[in-house]
């Protein structure tokens, strides 16, 4: 197994180093498939596996839902499983009976995106999570402020309404404003960074812990001087292939997050209180 | 020996949200075991309680690479 990983880890390098270890960084995420080295709209590795998988995922539904039987076959159960999951625990429980139906679509599609571009990190051969390239995360946030805040909008009636309803009724008049600055970066700011800098974050640091355990156990491996090194090294494998496995629950973690923040705060965009 | 301030910065601040995480999981964990039947909604709460916690770690560690240059 870990040949394998030696060798996909090695050619997201490029090449691999011979005489002194080069230490992998942010570096090792730039990977150019078409066009030039430095310019932004270069189609990378990343673009294309997000492609992939958004042709996989509408293969799956549509494939899965084609003809729907009382026995599900298994693609159908997945279906199910998936679809079940975002819409209870979720849908219902989050946003509530009665508002959560318009919303699934959005949900599910994030759902089913993030995880499968998330799990890409830890499929052989692929090996990219692509939501480690920030690109990626702040369109997916992009499209959720732009749905939570419409929502609002929509639900309060009108923008301004929608300002008003920022600050809790009930307040000392001297507590207002500090409160509705608070409440509006919040809205406004906090929310759109952390929830894209949370799945950033998360997928590139895990992807560069793989990579720093795996091309540190090849050099100690191959390019150690003494046999002490070199078992190291071997040692330095075992810890990076139990870390995938715990790369695996984070990239599921994440997916989940990601998708119950943004019901979190469509929940807050179309409750009647606050 | 080369490397950069800015990544023991991020070991400092990975501190403060290492210890929120362990209190937040040790409240869930009891809390399943005092009410077992409760587990999937103080679930949900655990993970958003996570979320928000783990986001401080998280700037720190988009900081430490925005400063690095710097």
């Amino acid at each position: 197994m870990s040949t394998t990983l030696v060798a996909a880890a090695g050619s997201l390098r490029g090449a691999v180093p011979t005489e002194s270890f080069e230490t992998p960084g942010t570096k090792d995420f730039w990977w150019p498939l078409i066009g030039s080295d430095t310019n932004s709209f270069t189609f990378t590795r990343p673009a294309l596996i997000w492609i992939l998988s958004c042709i996989l995922i509408c293969w799956f539904f549509l494939s899965a839902t084609k003809n729907l039987q009382l026995v599900p076959s298994k693609r159908q159960w997945l279906t199910e499983q998936a679809y079940g999951f975002v819409r209870n625990t979720m849908g219902q429980d989050i946003i509530g009976s009665k508002n959560f139906k318009p919303f699934i679509p959005l949900l599910l599609s994030l759902f089913t995106v993030i995880l499968l571009n998330n799990i890409a990190g830890v499929i052989p051969f692929v090996q990219y999570p692509t939501t480690g390239r920030i690109a990626f995360p702040i369109v997916l946030t992009a499209i959720v402020y732009v749905v939570y805040h419409v929502t609002a909008v929509r639900h309060k009636g009108g923008f301004g309404k929608y300002l008003g309803s920022l600050t809790p009724p009930g307040l000392p008049g001297w507590l207002k404003p500090i409160m509705f600055v608070l409440e509006f970066l919040t809205y406004f700011v906090i929310r759109p960074l952390t929830l894209a800098l949370r799945l950033f974050g998360n997928m590139m640091a895990g992807h560069l812990m793989l990579l720093v355990f795996i091309l540190g156990g090849e050099y100690l491996l191959l390019h150690g001087d003494n046999p002490f090194i070199n078992v190291s090294g071997a040692f330095s494998f075992l810890f990076a292939i139990l870390m995938m496995f715990f790369e695996l629950l984070i990239e599921f973690l994440q997916a989940f997050i990601f998708t119950l923040l943004t019901a979190i705060y469509l929940a807050d965009a179309v409750s009647d209180s606050h | 020996m080369g490397g950069n301030i800015a990544f023991l910065g991020y070991g400092l601040a990975a501190i403060g949200p290492g210890i929120g995480i362990g209190l937040i999981f040790a409240a869930y964990i009891n809390g399943v075991a005092r009410q077992p039947e409760a587990r999937g909604m103080l679930q949900t709460i655990a993970f958003t309680g996570m979320a928000l916690t783990e986001a401080l770690a998280i700037l720190g560690l988009v900081f430490a690479f925005v400063f690095r240059s710097a």
